[in-house]
């Protein structure tokens, strides 16, 4: 089967006087090879230059809180049933009295681990998540010594209340169009109808600092 | 015996049958193929004596009375609620408007629901997220203060959701006549009315679990698996015990070696097989416990059927197979 046209037939003629020379033949090697010095460097230095990333790129994935800071995370499971690489595990536990600034919901994920030698960063989970908890950024994953360090828990995973992940840059226009319309506005404001356990004696907190974005 | 056409099948059924009913009969009919045409039911359960008629969802249209009185009937009907006449013709799925009106069921279904499926431990096994889903009404568009109740505490192993309740009165049926005492009921009227026990009256009776399977939404849950797992993460097996309360004929939901979860076994129509006493269901969570029979099967649409192998032995033979060919590479 022929799958180029760049194939060429092998000739076993007597080389010509000029041929056996071999001089032109290096000559015209080297004209490439000098052409070359003059073209653009593919290359870049990079820890010290970084080539420009696309604005959807997928790195490292995030755990948002919300406006309030409590996390947004559910352990509803539906990242990892989504997940074509079975990369995600999670154990959920209940939320106790108290603990309304920490959680979101009445459920939390006690455990949440990616495995990030597993993740193929399709954004899926991203995709999943009715929560709008789980979202991938610009941030590479570190590289490690050994794989065991790999498996991210929630502390490298859940955003610091210090530093908030922004992420209106990844959000395109379509996209706020879309949030705003009323059916999907359950995850930007606090709809007290759906906490059902909540204790009134015990209101959320409000926090002073906005946090991100979403 | 009368002659009833749904949705162009056509089946002979004693009198008294309902066209509910009747459209099950033609789908569990083997030689039957094509889409389920029996009428889906949030309230109608045939193991439970007058349930049904409550939610609406199972309405359709009668297009032709009987052979004697051959006018259509004027609004749609109740078919857990309708008996079969002689050469009555119903459309189902065929029929535009009863899936139209359906939607309009399910959008009520949804008014005061809290949509809080991340949460709820029915999802994935839910047959008001089933219903939602088929009829493309998973959102409302209803705008005010949904109601909320008071947490009421029934007890150990039950978990009463009161703000997921859909009111069926399924539960209520089942503590009326599968125990010998109730203490479990419907209180207050219309909007306001809720499912309760009297206080202090927690549900004691050795097969008041049962209420936990018969309730179609999340609630009613089983309390010691409450946020233990997505029930799509474990694995279901059938599996059996002596037991001198009950048959012991139960379906475990295993992850690994740990029963995260002793139901009993539902049929095609999402109805229990054999009620299971308290002590199978909440006791015996012990893998020793019980002969695990095999897995469970699964509907192939179900999130549940993900990673579930029902036929073992073809998957063994399947796994030795593939590490013959690699040890024969290496």
């Amino acid at each position: 089967m022929q799958l180029t046209n760049r194939s060429k037939v092998v000739s076993k003629k007597e080389m010509t006087f000029v041929e056996r020379m071999y001089l032109p033949a290096i000559f015209s090697g080297m004209m490439i090879t000098f052409s070359h010095f003059f073209r653009k460097k593919p290359t870049i230095k990079y820890p010290e230059q970084t080539r420009e990333f696309s604005g959807v790129f997928r790195g490292q994935h995030v755990l948002k809180r919300d406006e309030n800071g409590a996390e947004r995370c559910t352990a509803c499971g539906l990242c990892a049933v989504a997940c074509p690489a079975e990369a995600i595990t999670m154990t959920a536990a209940e939320r106790e009295p108290g603990e309304e600034h920490l959680y979101r919901e009445e459920k939390y994920a006690a455990k949440y681990e990616i495995n990030m030698l597993r993740c193929i960063f399709c954004g899926d989970c991203e995709e999943a998540c009715p929560k709008e908890a789980i979202f991938l950024t610009d941030r590479k994953v570190d590289t490690m010594y050994n794989r065991g360090a790999l498996v991210f828990g929630k502390d490298i995973l859940v955003e610091s209340l210090e530093n908030p992940i922004d992420l209106s840059k990844r959000q395109t226009p379509e996209v706020k169009e879309f949030k705003k319309q009323k059916g999907y506005q359950h995850n930007e404001t606090h709809d007290l109808n759906t906490r059902t356990e909540m204790d009134p004696k015990n209101p959320r907190p409000v926090q002073k600092k906005k946090l991100g974005n979403s | 015996m009368a002659k009833v056409t749904i949705d162009g099948h056509t089946i002979e059924v004693p009198d008294g049958t309902t066209i509910l009913q009747a459209a099950r009969m033609i789908v569990e009919d083997k030689d039957y193929v094509g889409a389920n045409i029996a009428p889906p039911t949030m309230c109608y359960y045939s193991k439970l004596k007058t349930s049904g008629g409550y939610c609406r969802t199972c309405i359709v249209k009668v297009t032709k009375g009987s052979e004697k009185d051959p006018r259509p009937m004027p609004k749609p009907v109740a078919s857990c609620r309708t008996n079969v006449m002689d050469g009555m013709e119903v459309q189902n799925l065929t029929s535009p408007d009863v899936l139209e009106a359906r939607k309009g069921v399910v959008e009520f279904l949804l008014i005061n629901h809290p949509l809080d499926c991340p949460i709820c431990d029915q999802a994935g096994e839910c047959d008001l997220q089933n219903l939602g889903y088929e009829h493309g009404k998973a959102m409302t568009r209803y705008d005010f203060k949904r109601r909320t109740f008071q947490q009421i505490d029934i007890g150990p192993y039950i978990k009463l959701h009161m703000t997921r309740c859909i009111l069926c009165y399924r539960c209520v049926k089942t503590a009326d006549q599968i125990t010998d005492t109730r203490v479990h009921g419907v209180m207050n009227r219309g909007d306001v009315s809720e499912i309760s026990t009297y206080i202090k009256n927690v549900i004691t009776n050795d097969f008041s679990g049962n209420v936990i399977d018969v309730c179609p939404v999340g609630a009613l849950t089983d309390r010691t698996f409450r946020f233990k797992s997505r029930v799509w993460f474990t694995k279901p097996m059938d599996a059996h015990r002596s037991c001198t309360k009950c048959s012991g004929k139960v379906a475990l939901w295993l992850k690994g070696t740990e029963v995260l979860r002793v139901t009993a076994r539902k049929n095609i129509w999402g109805e229990v097989e054999e009620w299971i006493c308290n002590e199978c269901r909440f006791e015996k969570k012990n893998v020793n416990d019980w002969t695990i029979e095999g897995p469970r099967h699964i509907e192939r649409h179900s999130v549940i059927s993900a990673n579930h192998y029902e036929n073992l032995a073809q998957l063994k033979l399947d796994v030795s197979k593939q590490q013959k060919q690699l040890s024969a590479l290496k």
